[in-house]
């Protein structure tokens, strides 16, 4: 659906160049949900913005639909982009336009007869749960509302790819959850690829199926979220995965820990407990939480170990006896 | 004094300089408009950047803006003679005045336009929006409130500009202000021009925010 090889993207200011994008390839298949995480900074506002070339990349090449971009006129790239929508983090609706009209307006740009394109705005009303807003315009909105009539209005031309760039990144935790369930309806049901870019871990595990990690311009690491929250191999993941509301473990800093990862079919034994109780040794629960990734329940752990080694590695061997994911975290700073 | 003749010259002054005032506008806008538009497209990280045409643009309207109106009001007596036929009179006075007020129009719509929020007309580019929708559906639609206070301000400064006229001999309320008041010192004539172009300014400016207002969908309730 969409390849991405080699993107760079170069931004030359007057006295300073910025390397946005260094090398990125990517493939992006149908009816996948891919999330691209990433700090801010890291480029995947850039990145996401090539897919549909409102920034043109230095160099490499994206293909959309087996299209390289790069070769299409003007006229041929603006019918293309009617096939990519976008959403926005703040939603960016015509101020001056009702809820209506502004789901209306990629239709005007498709030149559907009006009367098609009210009864089709209509239907995504329906859709995106705002029917009796129709005629209000978007300053009497709440966030949440304004999003759903921005997906509305991206949904209008039937397009085969959606891009989101942070599209739950101004709205609150309740809200955000309501709009990533329409986000994951709207896939499943009309087969829409969607790509979405964010900042939280959360999101992505939420509803993506695949995702990659952006870390300063480079691609990080990528694979499905379960492999990807599984075992972390970049650092960038790791400080992606451990991270959570409110701030992180500083608290491991310099300790030896271990991280443990549970799933479903591994929670049936009191591991810990066992453990604890074999071994005659306490061990210290630093963080322990559970994560819905993709539907599957997922534990994880971190430990911080005995001091004597001997112990330590008893424990290890232990754990990975009872094939639970083990990972050290040598000084790990979150 | 105030027999029927005078009341009659400083209503049919009201009526010239209201018609010089609307017609130089109207005129500023059809130059200015489409200029202010150009410069927010050409400029530097405009939706076309085109150096050149911005450049000239952008000289062409700061060299005739600081061009003080009474020294352009006279410098173009030709060009206003080539259009109009004549140099004096309410009709040819219509012709600096536009020409002096299209490169204000042009940077009022220009400042309009950059207000318009990056991010729809992003989002309108996302959509695959062409440069023509782009301007007529996004940016000027979302402008139009303060296209609205632009005109008001416009309005307001032409029909002083339009006073000023009256050295020449172009007719209006400033032209009665000049010969009944200045040149032959009727201080009461004077005084009720002043008060009638104050009256003016304060209508125009009130129609045209209650306009703005009006149109403008960003105000709740």
């Amino acid at each position: 659906m969409i390849q991405i090889k080699d993107v760079t993207k170069t931004f030359t200011g007057k006295d300073n160049t910025v390397e946005a994008l260094k090398g990125i390839s990517l493939e992006i298949h149908q009816g996948e949900i891919y999330g691209i995480i990433g700090m801010s900074g890291a480029g995947k506002s850039t990145l996401v913005r090539c897919l549909n070339f409102l920034e043109r990349p230095t160099s490499g090449t994206v293909c959309v639909e087996g299209k390289d971009l790069s070769m299409l006129t003007d006229k041929e790239l603006r019918e293309t982009r009617t096939h990519i929508a976008m959403i926005f983090q703040h939603f960016n609706l015509l101020m001056q336009r009702t809820v209506i009209d502004n789901i209306c307006f990629p239709l005007e740009i498709t030149k559907v007869p009006r009367k098609d394109a009210l009864s089709r705005a209509r239907q995504l009303l329906e859709i995106v749960g705002l029917t009796e807003k129709e005629l209000a315009y978007p300053a009497q909105l709440s966030g949440g509302q304004k999003q759903r009539v921005a997906i509305a209005r991206a949904l209008a031309t039937n397009p085969k790819i959606l891009l989101c760039d942070e599209a739950t990144s101004a709205l609150d935790p309740t809200t955000t959850k309501a709009i990533l369930a329409l986000l994951k309806e709207i896939n499943q049901k009309y087969g829409i690829t969607i790509v979405i870019i964010t900042h939280e871990m959360a999101v992505v595990q939420e509803i993506c199926s695949h995702v990659a990690i952006i870390d300063e311009g480079t691609l990080a690491e990528t694979g499905t979220v379960e492999e990807v929250f599984q075992r972390p191999k970049s650092n960038a993941a790791k400080k992606l995965v451990f991270q959570k509301e409110g701030g992180r473990y500083d608290e491991m800093k310099g300790k030896r820990c271990i991280r443990i990862v549970f799933t479903s079919n591994s929670s049936f034994e009191p591991v810990i407990a066992n453990m604890v109780l074999t071994c005659k040794m306490p061990v210290n629960i630093l963080l322990a939480d559970t994560r819905d990734i993709g539907g599957v329940a997922h534990g994880q752990m971190i430990l911080q170990l005995p001091e004597e080694t001997a112990v330590a590695e008893k424990m290890i061997e232990y754990l990975k006896e009872r094939k639970l994911e083990v990972e050290e975290l040598n000084n790990y700073v979150g | 004094m105030w027999d029927n003749q005078t009341i009659l010259m400083i209503v049919e002054g009201t009526g010239v300089t209201l018609y010089m005032t609307l017609v130089s506008t109207l005129i500023a806008y059809l130059l200015g408009l489409p200029m202010g538009i150009i410069l927010v497209v050409t400029a530097p990280g405009g939706l076309k950047p085109n150096k050149i045409i911005y450049k000239i643009l952008d000289v062409i309207v700061n060299i005739v803006r600081s061009i003080p109106f009474l020294i352009l009001l006279m410098l173009i007596i030709p060009f206003t003679r080539l259009i109009v036929g004549k140099s004096y009179g309410a009709t040819a006075t219509i012709v600096p005045l536009a020409l002096a007020a299209a490169p204000f129009v042009a940077r009022l719509v220009e400042s309009s336009l950059l207000e318009v929020d990056h991010g729809v007309i992003e989002a309108a580019q996302s959509m695959g929006a062409s440069l023509k929708t782009i301007i007529w559906k996004v940016l000027l639609a979302e402008a139009r409130t303060s296209l609205i206070v632009g005109a008001t301000i416009s309005l307001g400064t032409i029909l002083g500009y339009s006073a000023m006229a009256g050295v020449v001999g172009g007719g209006g309320l400033g032209d009665i202000a000049i010969r009944y008041g200045y040149y032959r010192y009727q201080a009461d004539i004077m005084i009720v021009t002043v008060v009638l172009l104050v009256a003016l300014v304060q209508i125009l400016q009130m129609i045209g925010t209650k306009l703005s207002k009006k149109l403008d969908r960003r105000i709740t309730g």
